[in-house]
């Protein structure tokens, strides 16, 4: 059996340039007792492996994104072209290029699912509230950097979408319209705005780093959550980190990059847009102007609204009332799995949430428009009336003591 | 609940397809399917059509002379073509503009000085660039081919514009573009008998080639890389199955 201690030492047989260094700067005790011997709960099911899926992700966001920028030029005469010398003429360029725009809607896919496990099993809850908090702000800055990345290249979706959402910001009261220029750099999308958006879609990935440096600091002081959502109290409920959990992200790893991969090398253009092969041209505006998937139930929100202020503030809160989650919801019991109500209205919201992404990519009319309405409104009801009022009325199944005996009740079902 | 879910992917289908224009053609593209490649004599009697039909009015800014030898073409054979363009370089050590024949390096040969000029020789359509023109269509290949070979009588519903011809996989059904393709216009160099169907896959095929021009590396890569990663993955299973069995014990 694992034996699991809380703070890790070098072994007495590590090696003396090794030893030498971390008396001197603990980096590598330090790597030991958060990557290696670091006690994890030892019933974790595969929904877990989506976090470490996601900050590798990043990685190659970084790498890729880097290798890209340096042949990619910043201006409105030059950039879709230079894009096409990255696919034609630089050494494997469509791949780094295939890479990094497929790698955005994996991000994303990858981020959700990472959420919405959170959202089941109640990994907000106390505590690890700020835990939740920080991963929502990475969302938002993901969002900003995916959204500044789409308009590089140029294309018609690229020019229109900047124009569309930026001009969401002129719904604002009073400073409005001042907002909108100082995002365009101007009075109207171009050269300056194309600029900006380069310099900070090269920052915000690194700010993400650090956002996922906290993330992971709140997550190891508390350590992770579990599928009962019972806290780990004997120490063989964890088991260390290494080799159980690096063997098993691994696994998911090589699964994640098949499908990645896939999509690269077979459809690569598959989450894209073929009008933004055609350049911008501030002239023509396109028969249906679509935001890129991941933004479609956001973009859905937003147009459920008749009113251009209620439906950007509407759309803004959608995002921002995860961040009063874990204080939203009331229930004493953490996962789903003993929450024979909420599991419905989870359930439900899932449905709400493609709902609001199949409509998001329709015309505002009709059928999806409707759609869009309802699934709306279960959208906030989820969060702000549903969440508070099941932990009182709802009566949780009996939650196991530790996470063993729910192993062993679960493999008796079987 | 599930019946619910049904309506919902009914829903989708319908919003797919085009608005209002037919459906495509399909082609069996060879440069479809996970193994695709471009047939290279196709490719060069596609490329054959654009440069006798199509490039009168449509550029492909993107493409330069020397990117030939991707559809099979010597380095020679690619001087050759190239010569055969009068292209503007300079200034030279005097300052002057001049003219030379063309080179591997030049870009393909455009048609019109600018957009302005473009839509003025053509009643103020413009002719799109055709460097990417299946990426940027939905439908692709499949899209281009059906617009060449869909021009049609105008059904009796259908109010005739002035200028403009009948064509039913068009957005707008009403296109700008002259039936470009009749029988026999072009002799094609492989003896091929040039009849509308033929032309149009055979510049199809150019088009998305032009497009796509790394598609077959990308197929082939990506078949290795799929079949490394899914090998990985079983062996991958394998050792996690045998690491967490030690928990059992």
């Amino acid at each position: 059996m694992a034996n699991v201690k809380k703070s890790s030492t070098l072994s007495k047989d590590s090696n003396r340039i090794a030893k030498w260094i971390d008396y001197r700067l603990p980096i590598l005790s330090f790597l030991k007792a958060e990557a290696v011997d670091y006690p994890t709960p030892r019933n974790l099911n595969y929904w877990w492996n989506f976090g470490s899926l996601a900050g590798i992700t990043l990685v190659i966001m970084i790498l890729t994104g880097i290798w890209l920028a340096m042949h990619y030029t910043p201006h409105t005469a030059h950039a879709f072209e230079s894009v096409e010398r990255i696919m034609r003429d630089v050494n494997y360029g469509w791949l780094l290029r295939y890479i990094h725009m497929n790698g955005a809607s994996m991000f994303f896919i990858v981020v959700y699912v990472h959420m919405f496990r959170g959202l089941f099993y109640g990994s907000y809850k106390k505590p690890r509230e700020l835990l939740w908090i920080f991963g929502v702000l990475i969302l938002l800055l993901m969002m900003a950097t995916a959204f500044m990345g789409y308009v590089l290249p140029w294309g018609q979706m690229s020019f229109w979408g900047a124009t569309v959402i930026t001009n969401l910001f002129s719904a604002i009261p009073l400073v409005g319209d001042s907002i909108v220029t100082l995002l365009w750099g101007g009075f109207s999308v171009d050269n300056p705005t194309l600029n900006r958006f380069f310099a900070l879609h090269y920052l915000f990935p690194f700010l993400i780093v650090g956002l996922v440096f906290l993330h992971l600091v709140a997550l190891h002081t508390h350590g992770s959550n579990n599928p009962t959502g019972v806290e780990a109290k004997k120490p063989s409920d964890k088991i260390p980190f290494h080799p159980y959990y690096t063997v098993k992200d691994i696994l998911g790893l090589v699964i994640f990059l098949t499908i990645w991969g896939a999509f690269v090398f077979f459809a690569p253009n598959f989450f894209g847009e073929p009008d933004n092969y055609i350049p911008a041209d501030p002239l023509v505006t396109p028969p249906h102007i679509v935001p890129e998937w991941y933004f479609l139930p956001f973009y859905a929100i937003l147009r459920s609204i008749p009113d251009k202020l209620g439906g950007v503030v509407l759309m803004f809160s959608a995002v921002f009332v995860m961040f009063i989650i874990p204080w939203l919801d009331t229930s004493p019991v953490r996962s789903g799995r003993y929450r024979p109500l909420y599991k419905i209205a989870y359930v439900f919201f899932l449905v709400a949430c493609v709902a609001l992404g199949w409509a998001g990519a329709q015309e505002a009319e009709g059928v999806p428009l409707l759609v869009s309405r309802l699934a709306t409104a279960y959208y906030f009801a989820f969060f702000l009336i549903l969440m508070p009022v099941l932990g009182f009325i709802e009566k949780p199944l009996p939650v196991p003591e530790s996470l063993q005996e729910s192993k062993r009740k679960k493999g008796a079902g079987r | 609940m599930r019946s619910f879910f049904l309506y919902l992917v009914f829903l989708t289908v319908p919003s797919l397809a085009m608005e209002g224009t037919a459906p495509l053609k399909t082609v069996d593209w060879s440069f479809n399917g996970i193994f695709g490649t471009f047939d290279r004599a196709s490719l060069q009697r596609g490329f054959q059509v654009y440069k006798e039909v199509c490039a009168s009015c449509h550029s492909m800014k993107l493409l330069s002379y020397r990117n030939l030898e991707g559809i099979g073409y010597t380095p020679n054979q690619v001087k050759a073509i190239a010569q055969t363009y009068e292209v503007q370089d300079g200034p030279n050590d005097d300052g002057e503009m001049f003219m030379r024949p063309g080179k591997p390096k030049d870009r393909f040969f455009q048609p019109y000085a600018n957009d302005q000029a473009a839509r003025a020789a053509n009643n103020g359509a413009l002719p799109p660039d055709l460097s990417l023109i299946t990426k940027a269509r939905e439908g692709g290949a499949d899209y281009v081919y059906s617009l060449l070979t869909g021009y049609a009588e105008a059904p009796v519903n259908e109010k005739p514009m002035v200028g403009l011809y009948y064509n039913p996989y068009f957005s707008a059904h009403w296109i700008a573009m002259i039936p470009p393709l009749s029988d026999d216009m072009i002799e094609y160099q492989d003896g091929t008998p040039a009849t509308v169907d033929q032309m149009a896959q055979d510049v199809t095929t150019f088009l998305a080639w032009a497009s796509e021009p790394e598609i077959e590396v990308r197929k082939q890569w990506g078949f290795r890389i799929i079949i490394f990663l899914f090998i990985f993955s079983i062996v991958m299973f394998f050792i996690n199955a045998r690491i967490w069995a030690r928990l059992e014990k």
